[in-house]
């Protein structure tokens, strides 16, 4: 996303790639049909497929290394994070899913190590690679200004399609307001750092976040008059300067995400659950 | 020939209000005519836009009685929708209006709301754009990358990419700095001989908009029209004065002069102002006969700021080895175009930025590694719009917020609070909310609560910004009586008015550098320079030559203090 | 369909609100012990779906948290994603009817019944709705994801029912009623 002077964290890197090339409704069906199904499935085999596919579309992308590594810090740090706890909370949880115990050793007090748990927290962390970077596919290779277009395209009413293309167009605006309003505030004696009462600093944030609501709906009223006076929500539809139109290639990558769906619900139906049982 | 536009006996009234905000209006506007409607703040004047573009009946709700017609239909049988396909609304908020991300985006808009095929737009919007000077080189740029002035002209262009009738103009002058606002005149006036659409305009800047060519102006005061004739006619009298308005400082000139302003001088534009030898010579009689400025006295050093060096965050824009030295009890100037540093040269000082190099000194002592709140005890700072500041529902609790961050005892607060509030005019007003008062009363409060502090200097950012002549007025002799008690004051500001009246001196930013350091009167009647820093030169300037003058900034400056000494 | 009914000025609230969310969930933190910040996001979106409406506050919370998600760059985090639109839903319509604008929060009741719905909203949200989302989605152990959620609902209500109740409760002091203006204000 443009942010005005502040481009941190991931936004649209302007390529010409084969993703690139797919119009933004197709890439966001894409993502969503993905995450769907690897949020539907506990199979390791479709687990995998689906995060082997979006390395691929990462790749082919062509996202530069700077921000591969980023998200990929992130994904470490978050999966350690994740097994840690989640082992903490339920050392047995494998043991309960799967119905068997084959211990492999004994750490202390109620904390084992089984198959069974190492099976199911190899599985979740497979879980999490497929869901959680999938979605930025769409982000990095699609320009802001066809996430409307794309949204509405799939069926999003083009009133609250817009509303996205508004909140992105004044990001920088509300954030550039939100650090004069600070600063001004700080010049009276504002402090939100730890040298005072942590009830001081709450007020201090109040004493910021009110000026920039007051503003902000002052702001609200002004856009939309001059959105009304454009004709916005005139007619039950709308066309876009930034729409393309479907290309064959689409109507595949469409297809075949689909499809990933109704594999996920056969692989269930075949194992006679969500999970992939291979203790029985 | 049936008017476009016809009032008859047109009143309205806001829902939040106890009184009309319009009353008794008759007014008719031909197709093809160019009309400036101009009046003080509260006069009624966009109120009267809003009935003609829709937005009243529509989305401000309020009473009505008598009709309004466009095109001989009742614009309350109109939606907004069918109204916005004859006029075409220009807003006074550049910013606001540009809903796209980027320029190509918005000014294909209407066209998108209209479902008009993506391949039909393109060309549409890119004829549109021409015809404003646009280009297409800026079609795929963003709102970030564009200057006040680039994006009213894509928004110009978003309304001229549908065939409309009628340009409605709202404060189109509000937010733009005196240099962007000459070329948008012209531009207007361009479109209009391109077009022959009808022209309406509502400022209240009326030399301003008088730069080029204007068929007739109407005034509104307290909700009706006061007066609706040909600018020459206007000008020749003396309407403008008594309802809040500038007359241009060319033929105020005239009239403390002696001479009597008529139609035959050709008032309304100061290119074609026709003076006969005998008028020159009286204008120049009478400027040789006043007493000349005086100079002001050079006193104690205040504020120093040496060899300061400082590169943004983002590294696209610097401040390169800028010095300076403020006196106490100075008023000062900063000006300069938009991004040329001098919103960042007043945060410098404030401490909201780090400098890179160099040095800001404070009588004699070094506070470049002081903090924000530190400095803020002697160095005050007001934002331009009072809403960005105020985060207290009462006034007495606004203005106590930084005593009582500091930690003095209640009773020094009190004491504090209610002095400066008696200063600033608001002692009756402390137990009100702030809510009740006008946009002039928060700024003052917003003075008020940086003033409590005691500081040595206050800097004001664009502290006249959207006030008619009357507000600001208002304010800026507001601030001359602080200085008279010892404050001194910092203006950030594209005001040329403000500069010549009130700052004697003016600090110029261009392009990162301190480019000029220089008496206001001066600096206005340098045309080079002031191009520099987005002002344009002084028709009094240009009264000078025409009456064979030789120093036309002591004209300029004996012009001020004449005016001072008269009112 | 519903959204179709929606005024132009309720679609910019959408836009700026989503604007604000992401701000002050991404960039407009303090610090209350160690590692732990605590954020104000929720008590604007509160605010937003109270002024207006259901709808807006579903997607506020729904496009603002997956802008944040986004901005942290970590990938998208669906579970409490959806439990963002879910609060910013349930404040429009258990706030239904309180009519900010006319000066109806200055009411007792209405501030009372808004932290009521806050404590609810929060706990369901957070206690209920989103681990019950990661158990379904990721098949996490309960204890764990219960007892995570019962943290954040405890950190959202504090923020939510005490930065909320004063921002409502001025906003309304600080907006003109029906027919109180006169000339010159």
């Amino acid at each position: 996303m443009r942010a005005g002077g502040t481009k941190t964290g991931l936004s649209y890197i302007d390529k010409n790639t084969p993703v690139h090339r797919l119009t933004g409704a197709s890439k966001l069906l894409m993502v969503l049909f993905l995450s769907l199904s690897a949020m539907i499935t506990f199979d390791t085999r479709l687990l995998a497929i689906i995060v082997v596919l979006s390395f691929i579309l990462f790749v082919v992308s062509r996202v530069p290394l700077r921000e591969m590594k980023m998200i990929a810090g992130f994904l470490v740090f978050i999966l350690a994070m994740n097994t840690i706890i989640t082992y903490l909370f339920a050392p047995e949880e494998g043991v309960r899913i799967y119905g068997t115990r084959t211990e492999i050793f004994h750490i202390i007090g109620r904390y084992y190590i089984t198959q069974e748990q190492l099976f199911y927290q190899f599985n979740q962390t497979l879980k999490y690679l497929a869901i959680l970077p999938l979605a930025l596919i769409f982000f990095v290779t699609t320009e802001p200004s066809e996430f409307a277009a794309s949204l509405n395209k799939i069926g999003v009413n083009y009133k609250i399609a817009y509303s996205v293309t508004l909140a992105l167009r004044y990001i920088p605006t509300v954030m550039r307001e939100y650090r004069e309003i600070s600063q001004a505030q700080q010049a009276r004696g504002v402090d939100l750092s730890k040298n005072v009462k942590i009830t001081t600093r709450v007020r201090g944030m109040v004493s910021i976040m009110f000026p920039l609501i007051i503003t902000s709906i002052d702001r609200i009223d002004r856009i939309a008059n001059a959105m009304e006076l454009r004709s916005f929500g005139k007619n039950k539809t709308r066309t876009w300067y930034q729409s393309r139109p479907f290309k064959k290639v689409d109507y595949f990558v469409i297809t075949l995400s689909a499809l990933l769906i109704v594999a996920a619900i056969v692989m269930g139906i075949i194992n006679g659950g969500r999970f992939l049982n291979p203790f029985v | 020939m049936q008017p476009i536009i016809s009032f008859e006996n047109f009143t309205f009234q806001y829902r939040a209000q106890k009184e009309p905000s319009l009353a008794d209006i008759n007014l008719s506007i031909n197709q093809g005519e160019k009309v400036l409607i101009a009046g003080a703040s509260g006069s009624g004047k966009s109120t009267l836009a809003n009935c003609i573009n829709g937005l009243i009946p529509f989305n401000h709700k309020g009473t009505a009685s008598g009709s309004c017609k466009v095109n001989g239909v009742d614009t309350s049988k109109l939606s907004v929708f069918e109204l916005s396909k004859i006029v075409g609304t220009v807003l006074q908020d550049t910013d606001g209006q540009f809903v796209g991300l980027t320029a190509g985006e918005d000014i294909a808009f209407s066209l998108e709301n209209n479902c008009l095929p993506k391949e039909e737009m393109l060309p549409q919007v890119k004829t549109a754009a021409c015809k404003t000077g646009i280009g297409d080189a800026f079609l795929d740029t963003s709102p970030f990358d564009l200057s006040g002035g680039q994006k009213q002209r894509v928004s110009m262009a978003g309304i001229l990419v549908d065939d409309i009738q009628i340009l409605l103009f709202d404060e189109p002058l509000a937010s733009l700095d005196p240099s962007t606002g000459k070329n948008t005149i012209a531009l207007i006036d361009k479109i209009r001989h391109d077009t022959s659409k009808t022209v309406i305009i509502i400022e209240h800047r009326l030399e301003d908009v008088l730069y080029r060519d204007v068929d007739r102006v109407v005034i509104m005061h307290d909700g009706r029209i006061v007066s609706d004739m040909p600018t020459a006619k206007l000008l020749s009298g003396s309407l403008l004065r008594e309802h809040g308005l500038r007359e241009p400082l060319y033929i105020s000139a005239m009239r403390y002069a002696g001479i009597a302003p008529a139609e035959e001088h050709k008032l309304a534009r100061i290119d074609q102002l026709t003076l006969s030898q005998g008028d020159k010579a009286t204008i120049k009689n009478w400027y040789q006969n006043l007493p000349p400025a005086e100079a002001e006295q050079n006193q104690q050093e205040l504020l120093r700021v040496s060899n300061l060096n400082f590169t943004y965050p983002s590294k696209d824009r610097t401040l390169q080895n800028i010095s300076f030295t403020i006196t106490r009890g100075e008023m000062t100037a900063i000006v300069g175009t938009n991004g040329a540093g001098k919103s960042t040269m007043a945060k410098l000082i404030c401490g909201f930025e780090q400098l890179d190099s160099g040095k800001i000194e404070l009588f004699g002592q070094d506070i470049t590694e002081e903090t924000i709140f530190n400095r803020a005890k002697h160095i005050g700072y007001v934002m331009q719009n009072p809403n960005q500041m105020i985060c207290k529902p009462m006034i007495f609790d606004e203005v106590a917020l930084g005593l009582v961050n500091q930690g003095i005892d209640e009773a020094e607060i009190k004491q504090r609070v209610e002095a400066t509030l008696e200063i600033c005019g608001l002692h009756p007003f402390r137990n009100w909310p702030v809510s009740a008062l006008s946009y002039g009363q928060k700024k003052r409060v917003t003075i008020a609560s940086v003033l409590v502090m005691n500081p040595e200097i206050i800097i004001l950012d664009e502290p006249t910004a959207g006030q008619d002549y009357r507000h600001y007025t208002e304010i800026m002799e507001f601030l001359k009586a602080l200085q008279a008690k010892g404050v001194t004051v910092l203006l950030i500001t594209h005001d040329m008015h403000l500069m010549l009246e009130y700052a004697p001196r003016a600090l110029v930013f261009s392009g990162g550098n301190l480019v000029a350091d220089l008496p206001s009167a001066t600096l206005l009647c340098d045309p080079v320079l002031s191009e520099k820093a987005s002002l344009k030169e002084t028709s009094l300037f240009h009264l000078a030559a025409e009456c064979e003058i030789d120093d036309p900034a002591a004209f300029t400056r004996c012009f001020i203090e004449y005016e001072r000494a008269k009112s | 369909m519903f959204a179709q009914t929606l005024s132009v000025k309720t679609i910019v609230a959408i836009g700026i609100g989503t604007a604000l969310f992401f701000l002050l969930a991404r960039f407009a933190s303090i610090p209350v012990f160690a590692n732990t910040t605590l954020t104000f996001q929720y008590a604007l979106l509160a605010f937003f779906a109270v002024l207006f409406g259901p709808i807006a506050g579903l997607i506020i919370g729904l496009a603002g948290h997956i802008l944040t998600d986004l901005h942290f760059g970590w990938g998208l985090w669906w579970s409490w994603i959806i439990v963002s639109g879910v609060v910013g839903f349930a404040f429009g319509v258990m706030m239904k009817g309180v009519n900010v604008d006319e000066g109806e929060f200055e009411k007792k009741s209405s501030i009372i019944r808004f932290i009521v719905c806050s404590a609810i909203i929060h706990v369901i949200s957070w206690g209920v709705i989103a681990p019950v989302l990661d158990i379904l989605i990721y098949s996490q152990p309960a204890n764990r994801v219960f007892t995570q959620g019962l943290i954040a609902s405890i950190g959202n209500i504090i923020t939510t029912a005490v930065v909320g109740t004063i921002l409502l409760f001025a906003y309304s002091k600080a907006k003109p009623k029906t027919g109180s203006l006169s000339k010159d204000r």
